[in-house]
């Protein structure tokens, strides 16, 4: 615990800095939501370079040679793990009934799923309701604050970077006390998540024209549903151009 | 944190392309936009399930059954339209033409990948909140299968003949135009509005060579 919380200002000076190297390199053309682009956009590159070479190859193996029932309990294991601390997150948004359902989720599963690795807990209709730290932070008001894409970690915003700490003081994997264990199992944890994104991950360099700016896009929508818990109030209304008249120019 | 982009988001995606895009035929005069919603996805469902030629990725195929059955059910024009804002009124008849042609193109050949994977899928459709009367209505729906079911919202407006057209869908709350905006407005203030055309070109030739 304490040693997670010892590494939170090195995130706070992580993007400090990087607000203040990048902040007069931003021009006119700057979107609100994203004051720090340029920085982003290089530390994407290092993501994507370092995926490409490294972690997708080993995620694709893993997906290809591991029998599928065992990925999907290993998923499993993960996600029950993940529900006692989302149990925390409802409770702190003060949200009853979600917060009673992720508990009974994990109280269901850790006893009868066998420490997670059977989900009966969705068989008998209990349905997750994933929270972190950041959700919660928002759920109580906390701006976004600009966009950042983390090393290693990948999209986030300065409000969800602040929050990680939080949530990874928390996380059961992290404070196992075994260190090889602990290694192992979070690297496993790692090596599920990318798995679990192999298709999706081609789809988004397809569809994009740039897919820095579509990841973004995509990730802060994400997020302000999930906050909003799929019930987001309508931003400004989309125009139409095409029901005025098209006036071509010769522009 | 990037559930967004999970596998089953993906079908979501591929469902919500391709239901957004619907049946073709008969719609009754009355019909109310969230049995619209149930009627079209289901009938998209049950033709990808029948052809097993779609679950090896066939674009011909897809583009054949998006053309019948997605198409009719959609306002491709007002989707194009506000995907490229304010951008769209500079365009000539011809560009316009030529955007939601490429846009298309994009779209289909993205999804059509990845539909092997509909499989048990099953479409709930929440109750719908709007009044009898309303031009534009917002239906909520989810994707259940396997695990956690995927929200996948749309937007409906009622066309000049009373029939509900599709114009915007969301899956886990990422607006499809909405992501396209501002890539769009981006490639137009740099390159104008033939630039986004070549680019949209170009995106849809690399994915054409990388799907063969």
């Amino acid at each position: 615990m304490t040693q997670a919380l010892q590494r939170w200002p090195v995130y706070v000076a992580l993007v400090v800095v990087a607000a203040m190297s990048t902040g007069c390199a931003t021009g006119p053309n700057a979107n609100p939501k994203d004051p720090l682009e340029p920085m982003n956009r290089s530390v994407s590159r290092f993501n994507d370079s370092l995926d490409e070479n490294v972690l997708k190859p080993v995620a694709t193996t893993y997906k290809d040679s591991t029998p599928e029932l065992l990925q999907k309990g290993v998923r499993n294991v993960f996600n029950n793990l993940s529900d006692i601390w989302s149990t925390v997150n409802n409770g702190l948004q003060l949200k009853g009934r979600d917060t009673a359902e992720s508990l009974m989720r994990s109280v269901v599963n850790t006893v009868f799923g066998i420490y997670g690795i059977f989900d009966v807990a969705t068989e008998i209709g209990l349905e997750r309701h994933p929270e972190d730290f950041g959700q919660t932070l928002g759920a109580w008001g906390v701006p976004n604050g600009p966009y950042v894409v983390l090393p290693f970690f990948g999209p986030s915003t300065v409000r969800d970077t602040a929050g990680m700490p939080v949530d990874t003081s928390a996380d059961y994997v992290r404070n196992l006390d075994h260190i090889p264990t602990r290694n192992s199992a979070m690297a496993l944890r790692v090596v599920e998540k990318r798995a679990d994104l192999l298709g999706a991950s081609g789809l988004l360099s397809e569809a994009a024209i740039d897919k820095y700016s579509f990841t973004r896009d995509a990730y802060l929508q994400y997020r302000r549903n999930q906050i909003y818990d799929g019930n987001p109030p309508d931003e400004d209304e989309l125009v139409d151009p095409s029901a005025e008249p098209a006036v071509p120019s010769s522009k | 944190m990037n559930r967004f982009l999970s596998r089953r988001a993906l079908f979501a995606w591929i469902l919500g392309a391709s239901c957004a895009l619907g049946a073709m035929g008969a719609h009754a005069a009355e019909e109310p936009a969230d049995a619209f919603i149930k009627r079209v996805s289901s009938d998209i469902l049950d033709a990808i399930k029948a052809d097993k030629t779609i679950h090896t990725g066939d674009v011909n195929k897809i583009t054949t059954l998006v053309d019948q059955r997605v198409m009719p059910n959609v306002n491709f024009l007002r989707m194009t339209a506000s995907a490229v804002g304010p951008g769209w009124r500079q365009a000539t008849p011809e560009q316009q033409k030529r955007l939601q042609e490429e846009f298309k193109i994009l779209l289909v050949r993205t999804y059509s990948g990845a539909l092997g994977q509909v499989s048990d899928q099953t479409i709930a459709v929440k109750p719908l909140r709007a009044a009898a009367d309303d031009k534009e209505v917002l239906v909520r729906t989810e994707v259940r299968g396997k695990g956690d079911p995927i929200q996948l919202d749309y937007r409906v407006e009622k066309a000049a003949d009373g029939s509900w057209k599709v114009y915007n869908m969301n899956v886990m709350g990422i607006w499809l135009v909405e992501n396209y905006k501002t890539q769009f407005a981006q490639e137009i203030n740099t390159k104008g509005v033939d630039g986004l055309i070549a680019s949209l070109a170009d995106r849809n030739k690399a994915n054409a060579r990388a799907g063969k």
